[in-house]
């Protein structure tokens, strides 16, 4: 045994990662400190890591008194897992066939998927197509359906993972005591393939949960379906936009009293509290997935 | 082939789904070509040639947003980079093992937030009358407030730290994954040989490094036509003032399209994107295929 000494090497290497880890935090903190400070304080100190006087106003006004952000987090979280059951579903059921080798015409299809990869039409055509062909316009698919559905990628790298493996006999057993491709993809591939498919999933999930494109293209009247980070988008444009519309308990005279400014930050923290809270599972599968999409899919 | 029926029947709602979402759009790119009525859809409206695409030049807008576009996404592509290989060799180098997963946790934990929680923070910081920045940092240096969302001058540096603070982690946990894939013994002989430290970086962690970097760094030239929608469109909140620094080109075709009504010039603009951004994927793949066949993608 030798005695281990930190080198200088080392103890830079620390105080750069120790640096970086702070900068990564106090963003975080700040947004937290600033959605539990009192709403006056906000108003003349502004946001600060010390706040001089705390107040839960900010959150009560989110639970109590305010349906829209209740409904909102209710279309996140639905948009999040339909969203992520129809990416999954979609692309295994694509992602199998492609994995058999002997599939006819496996390389022209394989082309087909891949090509989204290379070339795409952009924002005009696609908002064009989906609102006059598809009319999806100021409904709750608008955040569903476009762009995050299904992609190549995902394809790619679930097709990969099923190939290398699954061993090939164990479709041939399978079809030999008569089982359908049907079964043989509900029986054999789904279960063996499942750690790709969390990981997958759990992308998936954290892009419909982010994503605020959707609705700022389709939503224009419907703002009843916006998410939480639609809301968010929206109070940027407009502070008064919580107060705005059908509201329940503050009408009147009490619009005035509304705790805008923390409340911002405080609808802002909500929306993050829950990747923050099931960040350690999430990491897990980012990580795998971040190794997985380095190497060619 | 009655046999393989079932496995193109499973095939086909994802290949509907590629149809309607990405290959639809591709032909919808003619759009740019036709003055866009909505009542007769993209297939339907009138041909103008190259006119939208006359207009687009015209301006002055289409130099902004391409020099916007390329200067933003180098400066993005050599930070990230640099720093990306430098944290993960620190990380990679780290011995305690509850500190690395904290220092891993950290690199990551940005890039799972959305645009819009970046912009809130952002703002929390720089808001004129409620970020820190002007009511407690610039005072203690006795520092007049900065009406940072009024002026285009400071944004190239505060979205560049925006983005290095959000993305950095990414690239840099590729790195770490390609450091632990290096053969340790390497490092053994090395230090039995008496080299330090910053000599087993120089001629063995930064070699072995380089088909990894080299991947990254033309994948990411291939992608340099494109930029983050979100990262441009949240962290400024859309300020007008701040146009001349933080328009790109896919917040230019959005406004286009969404607040200005002028489906003509973002088509055009968009149609550009494409077919320039396609190119240089293409070119970006013959050279990844020249430099190491096992890393290109097709």
């Amino acid at each position: 045994m030798y005695k281990k000494k930190v080198s200088s090497f080392q103890l830079i290497a620390h105080i750069v990662l120790i640096l970086f880890t702070i900068a990564v935090i106090l963003p975080f903190l700040l947004l937290f400190m600033s959605s539990i400070t009192e709403e006056s304080i906000l108003l003349v100190n502004g946001y600060s890591f010390f706040p001089k006087k705390f107040s839960l106003e900010a959150y009560k006004f989110i639970f109590l008194s305010s349906t829209k952000i209740i409904r909102a987090y209710g279309v996140t979280i639905f948009v999040s897992v339909v969203g992520t059951t129809m990416y999954l579903t979609l692309a295994s059921l694509m992602a199998y066939p492609l994995s058999l080798s002997k599939l006819p015409f496996r390389r022209q299809i394989m082309f087909f998927v891949f090509f989204t990869m290379l070339f795409n039409g952009g924002l005009v055509p696609t908002y064009i197509s989906y609102t006059t062909i598809f009319q999806i316009k100021d409904t709750i698919q608008a955040l569903i359906i476009p762009t995050f559905m299904l992609n190549a990628f995902g394809i790619i790298i679930i097709r990969t993972y099923f190939a290398s493996n699954i061993p090939e006999t164990l479709y041939e057993a399978a079809q030999i005591d008569g089982a359908s491709h049907f079964r043989i993809f509900t029986t054999i591939v789904l279960p063996l393939g499942k750690p790709i498919l969390v990981t997958m999933g759990t992308f998936t999930g954290i892009t419909y949960w982010n994503d605020w494109t959707n609705g700022l293209y389709y939503l224009n009247k419907r703002t009843d379906f916006y998410s939480i980070q639609n809301l968010l988008n929206a109070m940027i444009r407009d502070l008064q936009f919580l107060t705005s519309g059908p509201m329940a308990a503050y009408a009147g005279e009490e619009m005035s009293r509304v705790p805008a400014v923390g409340v911002q930050m405080a609808i802002a923290f909500v929306a993050v509290l829950p990747i923050l809270m099931l960040f350690p599972f999430l990491q897990k599968y980012y990580q795998k997935g971040i190794a997985l999409g380095a190497v060619k899919g | 082939m009655k046999k393989w029926l079932p496995l193109y029947i499973m095939m086909l709602p994802g290949a509907l789904y590629f149809i309607i979402n990405n290959y639809i759009p591709m032909f919808g790119l003619i759009i740019a070509f036709k003055k866009m009525d909505f009542s007769k859809g993209i297939f339907g409206s009138e041909w103008v040639g190259f006119r939208n695409f006359e207009f687009l030049f015209s301006t002055s807008d289409a130099f902004v947003i391409t020099r916007n576009t390329l200067l933003y996404n180098t400066a993005f592509i050599i930070i990230n980079m640099v720093l990306g290989i430098t944290l993960a060799i620190f990380i990679a180098d780290v011995t305690q093992r509850h500190l690395k997963k904290v220092y891993q946790s950290a690199i990551l934990l940005p890039f799972l937030m959305s645009m819009v929680i970046l912009g809130y923070i952002v703002y929390g910081f720089l808001s004129m009358q409620n970020g820190i920045m002007n009511n407690s940092i610039l005072p203690l240096f006795g520092k007049e407030p900065i009406f940072w969302y009024n002026e285009a001058k400071h944004w190239p540096y505060i979205l560049i730290i925006a983005n290095t603070w959000k993305t950095v982690g990414y690239g840099c946990l590729i790195y770490i994954a390609a450091i632990n894939g290096i053969d340790p013994s390497l490092f053994e002989a090395a230090r039995i040989d008496g080299a330090n430290k910053i000599k087993q970086i120089i001629y063995i962690t930064l070699p072995s490094l380089v088909p990894t970097i080299v991947t990254l760094l033309i994948m990411s030239v291939g992608r340099i036509f494109y930029s983050d929608f979100g990262l441009f469109y949240q962290v400024p909140r859309n300020a007008g003032l701040l146009y001349p620094t933080t328009n790109v080109v896919d917040t230019y075709v959005y406004r286009g399209l969404m607040e200005l009504g002028n489906v003509g010039m973002a088509s055009a603009a968009g149609f550009y994107q494409s077919i320039v951004g396609f190119i240089l994927v293409l070119s970006a793949n013959m050279i990844i295929r020249k430099v190491s066949k096992e890393n290109a993608l097709f």
